[in-house]
């Protein structure tokens, strides 16, 4: 018997944890992934989202959430044999007085519906909330720790320190223009592509939540074309993110979504300063949030005369037909610029 | 803001809000006008101008406010909250549009109770010249007597138009019973004027040994309490003879939420029923619509209906999670999706295939629909005469 005690003690591989690249990935990837190798576990991500992974997630989701949410059960299908957990967490909200998105909140119990249909690891869905009180997350960590790995504090505070550094250093890379997809693991497109600006070209804000701009299959590689046209493209990210808050409580009421917020921020901030030409705002179909606010940007492009271009994304979007309209959008610009020179 | 007394207020149609915020605006002295019932018109005028992608209830009140303010109102009083449904950001969009459209008017949004005392009080004392707190207070109290006195004729009314012998009999004692009650103003009148227009209800010629389904409501607010937005799905379920249970009422709504005193279960037992399957809050009604799924479940109700605007984000995470409840509780769940595009006739045939499903069920499964309908001793096609010719 002791043997055996042994044996399984020696042979006892790290649990295996898998992180779906999809939603929050593009945002906290270095922290969840920190913090969980930090509790010793090992930790795998799924690949890059591609046909199997969304048509999996479309079959399985019901059929009126919007395009990123089905992506994200494609990307639990696809870790599934891989791993023995899921890391799903319920995050509430990342700042005080504000929520994410309802479905981030629902996320886990969502995807705790369809797992027996699905054949899904066991999920851990610790909960992130920093609604009431800015450091909760932090308690909720800890003792989620304990509670699932059985891990004592001084190991868990260790985990989350290297974890907030881990972020911190992501998000000043994010700031000096380096894209999520350069610095995030097992990215085909790992490649110094993002240009500094020059000049010459025009130069396009590109608005929307990480997970839809950053996911190239479902947007059609929208980043990857508008460099090819030789555009200079801009990100929320890459502005400081406290000039981003600040410029967002230019709303006659302060909105209560945290990820909305950097959308309005940026371009607040960018038709103030009139550090763009123009703006492509990209919003998922059936985007709760989304629909709202693109009445305010909308309304602030009139108001400063930037030219903008809504482009609604969903798990049908065609190529041809978003090549077509970034092609004309830029073009456009270009002759407005010619004119206004003129 | 303009002086109490040039002051015209509108607010947006939802159920029947308007009788409770009639008898409101009386009291405090402010002219209320009201929008014109909503109707196809008004969905056009909110589709026209609303966001393509914003929910049902957006474009239906965007539609009542452009309506209203044609009729004159230059006040707008529209609620507010925090998220995370759109719900708490609508007035500042529909505010935006209206704006761009050209319209002039005061805009006033009602923030919850929780988020100040005073700004409440502020908000109403702007709209009435020298009221106390004391006097707001009780005008509040009166007023909220009334309007549950409402709410509790309607769900009387629900639960015997199912058994009523002559079809439209419910629906006209409800019309005269909500005008008898309107007419009350003292507490002392209103409390006598509910017993009686209650048993005005009670009183239409029931069938009362008749074989009847019952089925619960759950889902989004607004497309529960506006028959508009609906197709007056609960008369057409009336019709076919279903008992019904409605979970979200004005009065439950808009009072602090504990004690659901119409739908008549706590907050908090709902959502220690919800937790096995949905623990947070979703805003919304997301984890009401589960919980209260579970409870009909329990009571032994044959089946539940889920409506929900396209696109609402708490009622969509509550339709994920539903298939898997609707396992483990084994009770059919029948989710209506509704938007500008939806028709009247394809929600029907929905309907009416559903209450088949559900006497089939009852009857052991092995019944086919024709036979169910003739079991239940009514003909396929449900709809009486006069119905029909309001239907059309």
């Amino acid at each position: 018997m002791h043997l055996a005690v042994q044996a399984t003690a020696i042979t006892k591989k790290p649990m295996r944890v898998g992180i779906p690249r999809s939603l929050l990935y593009y945002k906290y990837l270095p922290f969840w992934k920190t913090f969980l190798t930090g509790l010793g576990l090992e930790v795998e991500t799924s690949p890059m989202t591609n046909k199997k992974i969304l048509s999996g997630g479309v079959e399985i989701a019901e059929n009126e959430l919007c395009v990123p949410v089905k992506a994200f059960y494609g990307h639990c299908a696809a870790l599934k044999d891989k791993v023995d957990a899921l890391f799903v967490p319920r995050v509430v909200s990342v700042e005080e007085r504000a929520y994410t998105c309802p479905k981030f909140l629902g996320l886990p119990d969502m995807i705790a519906a369809a797992a027996s249909r699905m054949g899904l690891p066991p999920l851990l869905t610790p909960r992130l909330n920093q609604r009431e009180k800015p450091g909760e997350f932090k308690r909720e960590l800890i003792s989620f720790a304990r509670r699932e790995f059985g891990l004592g504090r001084l190991g868990a505070v260790a985990a989350l320190d290297a974890a907030a550094l881990a972020q911190r250093r992501y998000q000043e890379s994010l700031a000096a223009g380096r894209r999520p997809v350069d610095l995030l693991p097992l990215s085909r497109l790992n490649k110094p592509r993002w240009r500094p600006p020059s000049s010459g070209g025009q130069r396009v804000g590109l608005l929307g939540h990480p997970y839809n701009i950053y996911d190239g299959y479902i947007t059609q590689n929208l980043i990857a074309r508008l460099e090819e046209m030789g555009v200079d493209l801009i990100v929320p990210e890459m502005t400081d993110h406290h000039i981003l808050m600040e410029a967002a409580t230019d709303v006659p009421k302060q909105l209560y979504w945290s990820f909305e917020k950097d959308i309005i921020g940026a371009i607040n901030h960018w038709t103030e300063t009139g550090l763009v030409d123009g703006v492509i705002y990209v919003l998922a179909f059936a985007c709760g949030p989304d629909s709202l606010i693109q009445v305010l940007i909308e309304h602030r492009a009139r108001q400063y005369k930037v030219p903008l271009m809504s482009l609604t994304i969903d798990e049908h979007s065609g190529e041809a037909g978003l090549v077509t309209r970034i092609e004309a959008f830029v073009d456009m610009l270009m002759r407005r610029k010619k004119v206004a020179v003129a | 803001m303009r002086p109490p007394d040039q002051i015209k207020i509108t607010t947006p149609h939802m159920g029947n809000l308007h009788l409770l915020l009639d008898d409101l605006f009386g009291r405090l002295g402010v002219e209320y006008i009201k929008p014109p019932k909503s109707s196809t018109k008004t969905l056009e005028l909110g589709i026209k101008h609303g966001p393509e992608f914003a929910c049902l209830p957006l474009k239906i009140n965007l539609g009542n406010f452009i309506q209203a303010l044609d009729k004159g109102a230059n006040t707008i009083a529209m609620a507010g909250g925090h998220g995370p449904c759109r719900f708490g950001y609508y007035g500042i969009v529909e505010e935006r549009i209206l704006r761009d459209l050209g319209y002039e008017f005061d805009f006033m949004m009602l923030e919850p109770f929780s988020d100040g005392a005073w700004a409440f009080y502020r908000s109403f004392a702007s709209l009435s010249a020298g009221l106390s707190i004391r006097r707001l207070w009780k005008i509040l109290k009166v007023s909220f007597a009334k309007g549950r006195a409402f709410d509790q004729l309607r769900k009387r009314a629900l639960m015997v138009r199912a058994y009523e012998a002559n079809c439209g009999d419910t629906r006209r004692a409800l019309k005269q019973a909500e005008k008898m009650l309107a007419a009350a103003v003292t507490a002392a009148e209103i409390e006598a004027a509910a017993r009686e227009s209650l048993g005005l209800i009670e009183s239409v010629d029931q069938e009362r040994e008749r074989d009847v389904l019952k089925v619960g409501i759950v889902g989004e607010f607004y497309l529960l309490l506006e028959p508009f937005s609906n197709f007056d799905l609960e008369d057409i379920l009336g019709n076919m003879g279903v008992y019904l249970e409605r979970c979200v009422w004005v009065t439950d709504w808009i009072a602090p939420r504990r004690d659901n005193k119409i739908f008549g279960f706590p907050k908090r037992m709902i959502e220690e029923k919800a937790a096995p399957f949905l623990s947070h809050n979703v805003g919304g009604e997301g984890r009401e619509t589960i919980g209260n799924t579970v409870l009909f479940a329990e009571r032994g109700f044959d089946g539940v209906i889920q409506l929900l605007p396209f696109g609402c984000m708490p009622e969509n995470i509550a339709a994920s999670i539903l298939p898997m409840l609707q396992q483990k509780h084994d009770i059919p769940v029948l989710t209506l999706t509704f938007d500008e595009q939806t028709g009247r006739a394809g929600m029907v045939t929905r309907l009416e295939a559903f209450v088949d499903l559900l006497w089939a069920r009852r009857n052991g499964g092995a019944v086919s629909a024709i036979e169910g309908a003739k079991m239940q001793n009514r003909e396929p096609e449900t709809l009486c005469h006069e119905c029909k010719a309001k239907a059309v």
